[in-house]
């Protein structure tokens, strides 16, 4: 029998650790000077991390066995947890997006992120792959359900990524390419219907996306003041604490959901690629575990978490750089926010117990 | 065991997700590769195009405070003025070492912990490059010697703001009240957008029933700002619109007299003009300062004005609950009249005391030995105490209430600044529902001396008072005369002039009670004669003593028995002149002995003060 470090008797993986880690480091970095300088706003963000990450460790501990027979139940609460909203939800901003529980404040949407993707696991994982035509019903069903119920929130950008989550366990488990690109027809064709259903600021989120100069300092205005911020920063940045995009309040919603644009500013493409590089690092740590393990279901479950995970990435630097429609999808680890960061660090605490217990069973 | 019935091919399943994960990898690689080219195209190629932008972007849009109003009393007295007053504010962004910066500043300025204190605070508040008051109200001395050694203060500014003040101090603290800093309960009933700059807000009194008109509306500016955010022009300029002055019906001059009169006392003087409900004079005494409270008092002196046993922050005259002793038999000789329960003429015999039918307890006369053979208006002029146990017992308490509740009791009389409270007109039903106990006969006879659970405030004696003088006409008390535009000079009229008529009431019944209250203060018999002594004009006044304190049945009531908190309230309530009324007066002295003694004297200087042009009275 082999020694057990201490991170092995723990269930952590320590390159993965490092790498969620280091990103925590960037983002408290940024936030800094996003923020204002505000030491509170830090404070309380790196109290957020500690929980994240003990949250993180104490799933871990949990045998993947063990979490997929839960993975249906934890997928129903996700389902309870969003009816619960939509009907005694707290309205922030203009949307029904948070349950009050007292100590906190909690957003159901965001637990789907990671409730749906087990419940397409434990479904596809029982029977053989690739998947019967009655089992991709059922998961359409699956995740159709948590979407129409976070776009009635309304909350598009993160409908959008919970789909995107279940289209990728869909993905990996061998659904064929010509029924993925069928599906993708469809929605595609459906697009002027589900027009039908925005409302009106979505809309004009999407007619600014495809031209921002119509309306400069309406809707169109956090795109280009991005952009302006982005494109000022250059190849080395102005240096931290000195974009004055940002710091002369041009820049909203700068310690959200456009931190990025506070990041290109500050730090300028070498920044950027370093930052893409610790992400991409984190992502392949992912992917290599999906592969390397032997179970169905914790291939499936890790693989759909890290792809989520580059699409919340992907989705809000596209956004950011005005590539994308401005869909309020927060940047992972870095944009303020507790349950985002809880529910990231409880995936990875799920891909960490997922690898680690591998290796027990294997002995 | 039951046997699988599909097959697994778990190394195929594998290969597939593989197959499947490694096309995966591919895409993101791909898309971030999107993203990097998008971001060197804006990042690089297109730099120099954003740099230009990013050095115009520096239009911002600031909101410019209205002045605020100012309040004028009737008599053309400022009440509340804005003053220029001297801050001493850091940049924090320009200041290397804070701590250092402070300790040094002190040496220069008076510092003290508490300015420290607020100064982290505010700083956590705000922006690097916007400037934070370590100092308010700087003295000239301190702005002098700032001023020399100001090269040596990089970012450290002294800033002349307007600044509320209060002339008049303590003696118009309850009246005009005062502005404070805005704060989040405020900023949820104030509109953002018309506050954005402005830092006080009404808080009581005039300045916060007039917020709405004192305020005006907020302006502002378009501004080009340097990269550190400081304005280097003004582009375009929407003016604000200041805030209307306030004129008040309070005359000033009267106000002083009565605010003398309470001097070192507790209690509470108000008068109005029984015409109109127009508020003359409003003394709760003691007052308070108000100029502290409107940069953030210190928690000392706060803590000291909350503690004080004299209450100097309640407002008496709106807050302060009495019960009424003898001010209340003329309202109800005025109910025994209109109910057909007496007749003028009806005498009832006083020999000192009153029990009820079948009764063990005896009421007490505060005469020991009574008064003898009585009529309505030889009871309220001596004020028998027998004669209205008796009236009050065959009302009942269901018409005493009646009655009461017409007169303004029990209720808010609606005078136009906020914190007023109803006080009780007791009835069985109000006993059945908060004790739930029945109403016992004994409290119906108390009542008619205005003891028990009767309670009133000052505002509705001298509301009931003036209706008495108008013979039925209850008018509303009010504060607020006019509006005017600073600027344009234009007045908007504010007097609230609406009155109600009482609902029984026969004028015949009026002049039998009035004309008891003037033989109270002109008659060599009345409790108040030493106050009528040598007037020109004719009052019409009624003591009342509130006792405080349960003396047993043979026990007398000595002054000096009893500790000072528990010794009588001393009232009186007048109008004059009698014939033609021009004020009305409701007074109460806290712990002050008798109405007649104590009360009574102050009524006299206040109606000789307002009615023989400003001339004081001698006695």
């Amino acid at each position: 029998m082999e020694e057990k470090t201490i991170a092995g008797r723990l269930h952590v993986d320590v390159s993965l650790l490092f790498g969620l880690v280091v990103l925590c480091g960037i983002g408290l970095v940024v936030l800094y000077s996003a923020g204002g300088q505000n030491l509170q706003i830090v404070l309380r963000q790196s109290i957020h991390m500690v929980i994240a990450l003990v949250v993180m460790i104490a799933i871990a501990q949990v045998p993947p066995a063990q979490l997929e027979r839960w993975s249906l139940w934890i997928y129903f609460a996700g389902l309870l947890l969003l009816v619960t909203v939509l009907v005694t939800g707290y309205t922030g901003k203009g949307a029904q997006r948070w349950l009050d529980l007292g100590l906190f404040r909690f957003q159901p949407s965001e637990f789907m992120k990671l409730a749906l993707p087990m419940g397409l696991a434990w479904l596809l994982a029982g029977r053989t792959l690739p998947p019967a035509t009655g089992r991709i019903f059922v998961s359409c069903f699956m995740i159709i359900l948590p979407v129409v119920l976070i776009a009635r929130q309304p909350d598009l950008g993160t409908a959008l990524l919970v789909a995107i989550a279940g289209f990728f366990v869909l993905f990996v488990a061998g659904v064929s390419w010509r029924l993925m690109g069928a599906m993708t027809a469809i929605i595609m064709a459906s697009a002027p219907v589900l027009w039908h259903f925005l409302h009106d600021y979505q809309r004009r989120r999407i007619v600014t996306f495809l031209n921002p100069e119509l309306d400069p300092l309406g809707a169109g205005y956090h795109t280009i003041q991005s952009k302006i911020a982005i494109g000022s920063g250059g190849l080395y940045g102005k240096g931290w604490l000195n974009g004055t995009q940002s710091h002369l309040d041009f820049l909203p919603e700068r310690s959200t959901d456009f931190i990025f644009a506070v990041f290109c500013e500050e730090f300028g493409l070498m920044g950027v690629l370093l930052l893409m590089a610790v992400y991409l690092f984190v992502i392949f740590r992912g992917l290599t575990i999906a592969v390397s393990v032997r179970q169905l279901y914790g291939k499936l479950l890790a693989s759909g978490l890290i792809l989520t995970f580059f699409a919340c990435i992907f989705v809000n630097m596209g956004m950011v750089t005005g590539q994308l429609p401005v869909v309020g999808v927060p940047l992972p680890l870095i944009s303020i926010g507790g349950t985002s960061l809880v529910t990231l660090m409880a995936a990875f605490g799920v891909l960490m117990s997922i690898n680690t217990h591998r290796r027990m069973l294997s002995e | 065991m039951p046997i699988d019935f599909f097959f697994k091919d778990i190394v195929e399943e594998s290969r597939l997700v593989r197959r499947r994960v490694i096309c995966s990898t591919l895409l993101i690689l791909l898309l971030m590769l999107l993203v990097i080219a998008r971001l060197v195209h804006l990042q690089v190629i297109d730099h120099e195009h954003f740099i230009t932008l990013s050095q115009n972007n520096r239009v911002k849009i600031l909101p410019i405070p209205p002045i605020r109003g100012l309040i004028y009393s009737r008599d053309g007295v400022l009440l509340a003025d804005n003053q220029p007053a001297f801050s001493l504010e850091i940049i924090p962004e320009q200041a290397d070492n804070l701590d250092e910066l402070i300790r040094r500043l002190s040496r220069i300025v008076s510092v003290q912990d508490e300015d420290i204190a607020r100064f982290r605070r505010l700083l956590n508040e705000k922006r690097r490059f916007e400037s934070v008051p370590l100092r308010f109200n700087l003295s000239e001395y301190e702005v002098a010697r700032f001023a020399v050694d100001r090269h040596l203060f990089p970012g450290v500014e002294v800033i002349a703001r307007p600044y509320r003040r209060y002339p008049l101090r303590a003696d118009t603290s309850h009246v005009v009240g005062y502005v404070g800093r805005i704060d989040e309960n405020d900023m949820e009933r104030l509109d953002k957008s018309n506050y954005a700059g402005t830092i006080h807000v009404g808080k009581f009194g005039a300045e916060r029933a007039y917020e709405k008109l004192l305020h005006g509306r907020v302006g502002h500016q378009q501004v080009e700002v340097n990269a550190q955010g400081r304005i280097i022009r003004v582009l375009e300029r929407t003016p604000p619109e200041p805030g209307k002055n306030i004129h008040l019906t309070l005359d000033v001059s009267l106000q002083k007299v009565a605010v003398e009169a309470l001097q070192d006392k507790r209690g509470a003087i108000i008068a109005i003009d029984p015409n109109n409900g127009e508020v003359l004079a409003l003394v709760s005494s003691p007052g308070y300062d108000p100029n502290p409270f409107v940069n953030g008092i210190d928690a000392g002196t706060y803590r000291a004005l909350l503690a004080s046993s004299d209450t100097p922050l309640i407002n008496r005259v709106l807050q302060g609950k009495y019960p009424p002793g003898s001010t209340i038999k003329p309202f109800l000789g005025v109910a025994a009249l209109a109910y057909g329960v007496r007749g003028s003429d009806e005498t009832i015999w006083c020999p000192g005391w009153y029990s009820l039918k079948g009764g063990e307890h005896r009421y007490r006369d505060w005469k020991k030995h009574g008064h003898g053979y009585m009529n309505l208006t030889h009871a309220i002029m001596e004020s028998c105490d027998v004669y209205y146990y008796s009236l009050a017992h065959e009302l009942g308490i269901k018409r005493i209430h009646e009655a009461l509740s017409d007169f303004g009791f029990g209720r808010k009389t609606g005078i136009d600044i906020s914190g007023e409270l109803p006080g009780l007109v007791p009835s069985s039903e109000w006993k059945r529902k908060v004790y739930n106990q029945p109403w016992f006969p004994g409290e119906t006879v108390i009542a008619g001396i205005g003891q028990g659970s009767i309670l009133v405030t000052p505002i509705q004696l001298v509301t009931a008072t003036a209706s008495l003088a108008n013979h039925g006409k209850v008018v509303s008390p009010h504060l607020a005369h006019e509006a005017r535009n600073p600027i344009t000079g234009e007045v908007t009229v504010l007097e609230n002039n609406n009155f109600r008529r009482m609902a029984l009431y026969e004028p015949a019944y009026w002049k039998i009670v009035t004309g008891a209250m003037v033989d109270v203060v002109h008659s060599d018999r009345g409790t108040a004669r030493r106050s009528g002594l040598g007037t020109p004009y004719r009052i019409a006044g009624k003591t009342g003593t509130a006792q405080l304190f349960g003396i047993a049945q043979d026990e007398e009531y000595k002054a000096g028995d009893v500790p000072e908190e528990l010794q009588d309230h001393a009232l009186f309530i007048a109008y004059a002149p009698a014939d033609t009324p021009k004020i009305a007066v409701a007074i109460i002295v806290e712990n002050g002995g008798s109405g007649s003694k104590t009360a009574a004297p102050i009524a006299r200087r206040l109606f000789d003060h307002y009615l023989l042009n400003n001339r004081t009275n001698a006695g």
